[in-house]
């Protein structure tokens, strides 16, 4: 965070105002478009998290408000060692790995492909955006009732067709659940990591690969020690910002599994544990523990973006 | 690549047709993959709204029956002919929810941005990512406490109480978005603009707005999105009074017999503004999802 502040310095608007008699006054009227959103996000996000931080020290069931009493980290040590819990955590890992990896190498072959000019491109890049453009409770549906209906489902169905009577008719959902709601993800979240991608071939030296093709480099050695070193920090935003909001989905597991069969992840035990099991202390020491996983992830985020931002400034 | 192969012509006259003809089967072929990828991806969709217009029966049978006549019947279940709940109070309350939390944002983002881009405050850059830590703390990690908070202040299932959660959810992406906006604004322009004796006011409506206004515009479609998909908040805080659409769709998660159709149609009229609002912002999509790092 120093670093980004140095970038301050040498930016051309910083006013010079602030030696003047009225400075002071004058750096509050710059700073006063700031204050209405500065308070509202401490208000509406901060405190709330305080106060979580709070609840997850407390024994407190909702359905017996008179029992409540100070535990200290019992709450922690019962959501690290509940059975239930630490599987809801390996989920939420496995969950977003698969996820986030699998859609990233997709997403990169399609933003290659996207890369080149060909007849109808822009056709099929709005063909390929439109699954991250349903309502995610939609697409979840989507998936659960239209496509992997054990009955009925589009899947089934192509397998009838090609197989005869005899083909198999798998249960999707219930033999392989957490393939399920991994599966619906990837279909969504593949055109966002294809557009970033996208976005980052395009910005590539185009002089610098014509030069390397004059020297003889092959395609794959253009890609291989061009395209490939420039695109590390859009893969590792992709990543990034893809773990960030997948690591919270809900819609998708509510939906296809209702958590159960062992997909429960860590958002949707959080949700069960206080919507349900009115658990209010152990709802909070799980949250709190989401946001941990969060903060290790948003770290890293924070740094590519910074990278990225500094020289959009720079280069400004 | 065209100065390789122009290069090559000169020298050998021979051997050039064979290789641009590789060259362009080659070309036409990834193009063909892309296609198919393309075709791919969007198959579910394109089968979704085949299956919207059929009946329940066509639309319930293995294999599926692709050429069954077509039929408004899904369609008139789902706005409610068949006797069932109506989806029009959840839309109406989504698109207040949506619209206002939007509306709400960009009061609050511009002032905002304007001090971390064209009037910058000391140390903009640290607020700016402060805004955007915001983004990374998850919404469980605040849902209790508003829950808790909701229910003593008779706040639950009131729907401007999402209308503060969404601009809370949008504000970081939007003060990201406007600010890189406005910084494309040129210091030369503005400062010309003093020295002609323009006022605050003039200079934001006749300087800054035109040259913004594409950017606030996407800007506004990618809040409206977040804005209409969100379920986790609108599941827990609201119930009959103020539903919106998502957690209306919940209502087919368990299977209701024949209703394929129907709930295909659901999906669709529901996914429909968003699918409008992303197409529109299409180009500026990439911008707002990576929160501006990526232009």
């Amino acid at each position: 965070m120093t670093a980004t502040t140095s970038t301050t310095v040498t930016h051309a608007r910083v006013p010079s105002s602030a030696r003047r008699p009225s400075g002071r006054l004058r750096a509050w009227a710059t700073r006063a478009p700031l204050l209405p959103a500065l308070i509202f996000m401490i208000a509406v996000t901060q405190l709330p998290f305080v106060a979580t931080l709070v609840i997850s020290f407390f024994d407190w069931n909702a359905l017996y408000p008179d029992a409540r009493s100070f535990t200290g980290l019992a709450n922690y040590q019962e959501v690290l060692t509940d059975a239930d819990l630490r599987k809801s955590v390996w989920t939420t890992i496995l969950l977003t790995a698969t996820v986030v990896l699998a859609s990233l190498v997709i997403g990169l072959g399609l933003a290659l492909l996207l890369d080149r000019k060909f007849r109808g491109r822009g056709v099929v890049r709005t063909l390929l955006i439109a699954p991250f453009l349903l309502v995610p409770v939609a697409a979840a549906l989507l998936w659960k009732h239209v496509l992997y209906n054990p009955e009925y489902g589009l899947f089934n169905g192509i397998l009838h067709w090609v197989g005869g009577d005899g083909a198999t008719q798998p249960d999707w959902i219930s033999n392989t659940p957490l393939i399920a709601i991994e599966l619906s993800l990837i279909w969504q979240w593949t055109p966002f990591m294809m557009l970033i991608l996208l976005a980052g071939l395009q910005s590539r030296d185009t002089e610098l690969i014509e030069a390397a093709r004059m020297d003889g480099a092959s395609n794959w050695q253009v890609f291989r020690h061009l395209t490939l070193p420039h695109l590390r920090r859009y893969l590792e935003l992709g990543a990034l910002l893809g773990s960030i909001y997948i690591v919270q989905n809900f819609d998708a597991v509510f939906t296809i599994t209702s958590g159960g069969l062992g997909t429960a992840n860590l958002p949707y035990t959080v949700y069960q544990s206080f919507y349900q099991a009115h658990e209010n202390g152990l709802a909070s020491a799980a949250g709190v523990l989401v946001v941990i996983g969060s903060i290790i992830i948003a770290t890293f985020a924070l740094r590519v973006v910074s990278s990225l931002f500094r020289e959009e400034v720079s280069r400004a | 690549m065209s100065a390789a192969t122009t290069q090559e012509t000169v020298q050998t006259q021979g051997p050039r047709t064979p290789k641009v003809f590789r060259a362009r089967t080659k070309g036409a072929g990834l193009g063909l993959v892309a296609w198919l990828a393309g075709l791919l991806f969007f198959l579910p969709i394109a089968w979704m709204a085949l299956t919207s217009f059929h009946s329940e029966e066509d639309a319930a049978t293995n294999p599926p029956s692709v050429a069954a006549s077509l039929t408004l019947d899904g369609y008139r279940e789902f706005f409610g002919s068949g006797g069932g709940a109506s989806p029009w109070p959840s839309l109406i309350n989504s698109l207040v929810a949506s619209t206002a939390s939007t509306l709400l944002v960009l009061v609050l983002a511009l002032p905002a941005a304007y001090a971390l881009s064209i009037r910058p405050v000391k140390k903009w850059t640290d607020v700016l990512f402060f805004f955007l830590s915001t983004k990374m703390l998850p919404v469980v990690a605040g849902l209790l406490p508003i829950y808790l908070f909701a229910k003593n202040t008779d706040f639950l299932d009131n729907i401007w109480l999402l209308v503060i959660l969404y601009t809370s959810m949008n504000l970081p992406i939007a003060v990201w978005m406007m600010q890189s906006f406005l910084s494309e604004v040129p210091v030369a322009i503005i400062e010309a603009a003093q020295i002609d004796g323009a006022r605050l006011p003039t200079i934001l409506t006749r300087v800054v707005a035109p040259i913004a206004l594409p950017g606030i515009a996407a800007t506004s479609l990618i809040c409206f999105i977040f804005s209409w998909n969100e379920l986790l908040f609108a599941r827990v805080l609201t119930g009959v009074v103020a539903q919106t659409a998502p957690v209306f769709l919940t209502g087919f998660i368990t299977s209701q017999g024949l209703f394929l159709a129907k709930v295909c149609a659901a999906s669709l009229v529901i996914s429909l503004p968003v699918l409008a609002a992303g197409f529109a912002a299409q180009d500026k999509l990439v911008q707002g999802l990576s929160l501006g790092a990526v232009k």
